[in-house]
């Protein structure tokens, strides 16, 4: 049994005492930062980025104010705290396309070595649809349905620092299903449909586990009674749904418009089912007629 | 021609999903959220449904809008694989689901049978109205060629 602490308790003091208002500082300096350097940028960078980026601040900023607790409790309030800091936020800061602001306004020598760092074996593997997906979905399974939950809730450091693995790996997901900014040799359209729905499959999985132990393992793990446990699950799945969407619609715009900016399109293809070859024939072959508009420069990052 | 099928069909399969979720899952609260007597696969197989189903929704409809876009996008083809899908997604709801993974069942406590028995007659009338009108475009189109 890991009912040690009353999960009221935590719920109130796990974020004061430790750190007090200094992670709303740093979400607020996230923020000046981004819009100083939009100021900055000489060809006029795109105010939906900016919005998107100022989005996910605001979630990062409600997800840690939340650590300061009003009442809602134990397993409930991780669970929003997961789904701000884990999928909300990194969507929107993801959407704001910061590496390319910041290769637009740096100088060429820190512009070079970005590049070198976004050409980077170990980055592309960590970057992977796969990889990715298996470091935000796959550890929730370790944090939930292992003793690690209700150990983090007893300990200052591990707390924090689960939040920020959710923000990180949650970062690193959305990046590599639907990110904007520049990703050299980036799998294909098909691998991150794929990569998506078997995440999001794992996500509703794990959630429906939860709702379904509840009576036993999981108010065993959690230190919280059946009923808080089950909200939490439901919250899980149906959160998950509307972050699963809003990804799925940020990949297949951008896949929309990418199709309209190639001359012989020839990258990459949504096609959730599968399907044959001469189809794609079929698709590409009107694609040089096509009758819609074709920017052979556009800057990067204007997709959306 | 082909595509316009496919397309449409993907957006069928999607919306009949998206339509049994809200309607008999939230709104008419016939089926539940989780029954217990749900197998392990069941809950894995759902699970990808689920998260498949959202995602072709979307990716459904950016792949019909390109088309339309390209101006290859074929009407009535368009529909007969819209519903062809829907009904598809119906009767492996009503069979696979229901039955073999035994997931939740199309409402409780009253006879089953004639609620089984409807769901998966609607289901293959919806693909046999979808089937002819592709067959009908197909075969409009191969009069026309040669």
């Amino acid at each position: 049994m890991h009912t040690l602490v009353s999960p009221d308790h935590v719920g109130r003091e796990s974020g004061s005492p430790g750190l007090g208002v200094f992670p709303l500082v740093l979400v607020g300096l996230l923020a000046v930062a981004y819009l100083v350097a939009a100021v900055h940028d000489k060809r006029r960078w795109s105010h939906r980025r900016t919005a998107a980026w100022l989005v996910g601040c605001c979630s990062l900023a409600v997800a840690v104010s939340l650590m300061f607790g009003d009442g809602t409790s134990g397993v409930r309030l991780h669970m929003t705290q997961h789904l701000l800091f884990g999928m909300v936020a990194p969507l929107g800061l993801v959407l704001g396309a910061p590496v390319t602001l910041l290769l637009r306004i740096s100088p060429p020598r820190v512009r070079r070595t970005m590049s070198r760092l976004l050409r980077s074996r170990p980055l592309h593997v960590l970057s992977h649809p796969a990889v990715a997906g298996l470091l935000s979905t796959g550890t929730l399974y370790l944090i939930l349905l292992t003793p690690l939950y209700s150990a983090a809730e007893n300990h200052q450091l591990l707390h924090h620092s689960l939040h920020l693995h959710y923000l990180a790996a949650g970062y690193l997901f959305t990046w590599s299903i639907c990110g904007p900014d520049p990703a050299p040799r980036r799998p294909s359209v098909r691998v991150r449909t794929t990569a998506l729905i078997l995440a999001g499959a794992a996500h509703a999985v794990l959630a429906k586990l939860m709702y379904a132990q509840a009576d036993g393992r999981g108010a065993e793990l959690t230190g919280d009674d059946a009923a808080a446990v089950r909200t939490a699950a439901k919250l899980m799945y149906y959160g998950g749904d509307v972050v699963e969407l809003l990804l799925a619609l940020a990949l297949f715009v951008t896949w929309y418009h990418h199709r309209s900016r190639l001359a012989v399109p020839a990258v990459g293809k949504a096609r959730p089912r599968a399907g044959s070859r001469s189809k794609d024939r079929e698709q590409r072959r009107p694609g040089r007629t096509s009758p819609a508009p074709y920017h052979p420069r556009r800057p990067l990052g204007d997709d959306h | 021609m082909r595509s316009s099928v496919l397309a449409a069909g993907v957006i069928g399969i999607a919306v009949m999903a998206a339509v049994d979720e809200i309607v008999f899952h939230q709104v008419l609260g016939w089926h539940h959220f989780y029954d217990r007597s749900t197998l392990t696969i069941g809950l894995l197989s759902d699970g990808l449904l689920h998260a498949a189903e959202l995602v072709a929704l979307v990716g459904g409809f950016a792949w019909y809008a390109d088309l339309r876009r390209r101006r290859v996008m074929g009407t009535v083809a368009g529909w007969g694989g819209f519903l062809t899908g829907a009904g598809l997604f119906q009767l492996f709801d009503g069979f696979v689901d229901h039955k073999i993974l035994r997931l939740h069942q199309v409402r409780y406590g009253v006879n089953l049978l004639i609620y089984d028995v409807l769901w998966n007659i609607a289901g293959g009338l919806l693909v046999l109205v979808g089937l002819t009108l592709v067959w009908r475009v197909r075969s409009h189109a191969h009069s026309r060629e040669p």
